[in-house]
């Protein structure tokens, strides 16, 4: 195939991920909307108030079928990102579309690997909603043509440095989901019981300990990302650290998290405030990805986002 | 704290200490971490001199009293601003205060052994007992020793702990951050950074007057300079058809590293810099270099050369200034370059491609002074026109000339220049071993678990137990398999 013809292959293939992300979204919400259930009337008589309750087995359907269609989805972007790079002999991290179905990647790619071990379908809904409007904003917003690199960024340390960076960021993201989730059933919970259909979703310390661990498992890479753009830096441009705005930022987001991992392990911090400052370090990386790349200034922004 | 009298009288010793106490506290050094953060927050907003001195001035321009108040808070320099400084400098001594006396404490720690069983292990988590067979505590300190468990034997009972590579590596990896700091520092000494713009066939001489911008650590002098020369032979880009975008530089160089050394032909790329001794060379930028030659009304050349003109777009219209201070009256030719001249929708000259496919100079002359002798420093690429007035306006395009009324300029051709970064950076090393020491420090502290177990044979009954420290998890896979072990299965 020409390479033209990969850029079209690729693009459809992202097409197709984002109906399957759509699909995964439907399933799970139905597989939670459905799965409460309102007594019939004849047990109800008794008294005035109407017990919910929640009853998954007749939604495991569902939810199974959502899962498939998320691996499905996971591997139909991961052609689509291989076939970008196949289209422009390169890896597919040259600029901000790039960088967004990479990361879409990564961060389905990291819940379904902790799916492995945690089940975590509960989070499906707000996973695959995430991956489908980065993916959407991706290709409606920040699509540019196929091209070859510019001259800065042909090193080996892109491959290093980027794809461990989107890794890191793929991963602070499910945490900061994570620790979003932990504020809010923790607000419903200080308000009373659970909702139903709340009620099977982890209990609060279990939602803690994830975000944590998630953090602890990718800072020291994300610390080696950095570690790895100061050398690419100094063959690059002379100098391993020069305090560029996305530099800046990554150190910012590096200084957040190792000041939450602080505050767990030796200060003692769980539950509310970890979460919060768990939100705020995720935040960072977020700001550094779009604001700088969009707005900003320095060496990290290249033509065409 | 509120009620004051409840505060102890403090001598002067006893307040030293107090704030040493204080500042190596953790929750300090956790406020600190976080408000270096949020210092380095202005700096990424705002623009700086150390990045960008061009918008800095533009900045002052734009906003002229918000830009003195900033300038006022080191705004411009957040990263070496006095408060940028204050903080990260409390940070590292609250860092040394903390993990100096945690490193004598774990030396210690080291060549101890673990402590005695405790008297009632039924307390204790992952507690189990069951009737002894006998065998147990062999059992259990042939298992213990080959998993590298540290042991106390009594008795009648082992205490076991595994795990001090946690501490180890977490103590490790802050004393790589200082590392990193100290190499920050050595280069900021020592170091020598600076650029020079060379056209193509132009040689360059490494002394400070070669250089177009230098600067010199604290403890560096000129002298500590090596002689090395540069040839710059040919610059070769490579541009997308379609985009425009470059896809190649690449620069052909003959080096000498010092006076009396063979010559060599090197390459030099974006990422793949030249390398003399502690000193690298980059190339970081280049642009397009007209040969003009200037001669007055009888003939006499007054200028000859290559003047560097300054790209401004992706297709490399450039522009700049050729100055003639010899003549008399003198002249300047205020002029812009289009490797591949067009006209614009408004009629404005463009380029359309950055190779030069059709190269175009354009210029308008000017007679009078050119304000060279006021010592106000000058841009190479304006002419500061105020006391001068046009003469003529026109284009050339190479090999071509023009007669105006004080004499005649001649286009001769163009090459390209490149902008080379020299730079000196002896402590560089130091921040990459802490660099990497951090993260196998962190690795280790973040993934191993400290964990005590233990066991007792007493009245024909197996105790055992464990504690995990800092409530790591997967010691109730490891109680199991011990348990199981001794129960011989």
């Amino acid at each position: 195939m020409s390479s033209q013809d990969w850029a079209y292959f690729s693009n459809y293939a992202i097409y197709s991920a984002m109906v399957l992300f759509t699909l995964a979204f439907f399933g799970h919400a139905f597989e939670t909307a459905w799965a409460v259930r309102t007594p019939n009337a004849a047990s109800e008589t008794e008294g005035s108030l109407v017990t919910k309750t929640f009853d998954s087995s007749r939604t495991q359907k569902a939810m199974r079928i959502a899962t498939a269609m998320m691996i499905l989805g996971f591997i139909f972007l991961l052609v689509g990102v291989v076939s970008r790079g196949l289209s422009a002999s390169r890896v597919p991290w040259g600029n901000m579309y790039e960088f967004s179905i990479t990361g879409a990647l990564a961060f389905t790619g990291a819940y379904l690997a902790a799916l492995r071990k945690y089940d975590l379908r509960w989070l499906g809904v707000l996973v695959s909603i995430s991956a489908l409007l980065t993916l959407g904003t991706a290709i409606t917003l920040l699509y540019v043509p196929s091209a070859p690199l510019v001259p800065a960024l042909k090193s080996t340390w892109l491959v290093i440095h980027v794809s461990t960076a989107i890794i890191s960021g793929g991963v602070f993201l499910l945490a900061n989901v994570i620790a979003a989730a932990y504020l809010y059933l923790d607000n419903m919970e200080s308000k009373g019981q659970r909702k139903v259909w709340a009620q099977r979703l982890p209990s609060l310390d279990d939602l803690d300990q994830l975000s944590y661990r998630l953090v602890a498992f990718v800072f020291p890479l994300w610390t080696f990302s950095v570690i790895a753009g100061a050398i690419w830096a100094e063959s690059a441009w002379g100098r391993y650290w020069g305090w560029d705005p996305k530099e800046t930022w990554a150190f910012i987001t590096w200084v957040a998290y190792a000041a939450y991992l602080h505050a767990r392990v030796t200060v003692g911090w769980r539950g509310r405030r970890a979460a919060w400052l768990c939100l705020l370090a995720g935040s960072t990386f977020l700001f550094n990805y779009v604001y700088v790349n969009v707005w900003g200034t320095g060496k990290h922004t290249y033509s065409g986002l | 704290m509120s009620n004051e009298t409840q505060l102890p009288e403090l001598g002067a010793i006893a307040l030293v200490r107090y704030f040493w106490r204080q500042l190596t506290s953790m929750r300090t050094a956790l406020v600190l971490l976080l408000l270096l953060a949020l210092a380095a927050i202005p700096g990424s907003l705002i623009p700086q001199n150390a990045q960008n001195p061009m918008a800095v001035s533009d900045y002052f321009e734009q906003h002229r009293t918000l830009a003195i108040w900033f300038e006022r808070f080191s705004l411009f320099d957040v990263y070496s601003s006095p408060w940028f400084s204050a903080i990260y400098i409390l940070l590292f001594i609250s860092l040394i205060g903390c993990v100096l006396p945690r490193s004598f404490e774990h030396l210690q720690a080291t060549r101890a052994l673990p402590p005695k069983t405790p008297k009632n292990l039924a307390r204790m988590e992952h507690f189990q007992s069951w009737p002894a067979s006998g065998k147990e505590l062999e059992l259990a300190r042939i298992w213990l020793k080959a998993k590298r468990f540290r042991v106390l034997e009594s008795e009648e009972s082992i205490s076991a702990e595994k795990g001090y590579l946690r501490e180890t590596g977490n103590l490790f990896f802050h004393i790589s951050l200082i590392l990193i700091l100290v190499g920050v520092l050595i280069g900021g000494l020592f170091g020598v950074r600076g650029s020079a713009i060379l056209s193509q066939g132009e040689r360059f001489v490494n002394n400070a007057t070669s250089y177009d911008t230098i600067s010199f650590g604290q403890i560096t002098s000129e002298n500590s300079l090596p002689p090395f020369t540069i040839k710059v032979d040919k610059f070769v880009a490579k541009y997308n058809t379609l985009t425009s975008a470059p896809e190649d530089y690449t620069l052909y160089v003959t080096t000498v590293a010092e006076p009396g050394a063979a010559p060599k032909q090197q390459v030099v790329k974006v990422n793949s810099p030249l390398t003399f001794g502690s000193t690298r060379v980059y190339l970081q930028a280049n642009g397009y270099s007209p040969i003009v030659t200037v001669q007055d009304k009888v003939g006499n050349v007054t200028f000859q050369g290559p003047v560097p003109f300054l790209p401004q777009d992706g297709n490399l219209r450039s522009i700049g200034a050729i100055k003639v201070p010899d003549g008399d009256p003198q002249l300047g030719f205020v002029s812009s370059f289009l490797p591949t001249y067009a006209r614009g929708s408004d009629k404005s000259a463009i380029s359309v491609f950055p190779e030069l496919l059709d190269p175009k100079l354009l210029f308008s002359i000017w007679q009078g002074d050119l304000g060279l002798d006021t010592g106000v420093p000058q841009s190479v690429y304006r002419i500061d026109t105020s006391n001068m007035k046009q003469i003529a306006l026109d284009s050339l395009k190479p090999g071509e000339f023009l007669k105006f009324s004080e004499g005649t300029i001649t286009f001769e051709d163009v090459v390209p220049w490149v902008n080379l970064q020299i730079v000196s950076d002896p402590g560089k090393s130091y921040s990459l071993i802490g660099g990497i020491v951090a993260i196998l420090g962190l690795l280790a502290s973040l993934f191993t678990r400290r964990r005590r177990m233990w066991i007792r044979v007493t009245d024909g009954e197996v105790q055992v137990a464990g504690l995990a420290k800092n409530g790591a998890p997967g010691l109730e896979n490891e109680m199991s398999q011990f348990v199981s072990k001794l129960k011989g299965n």
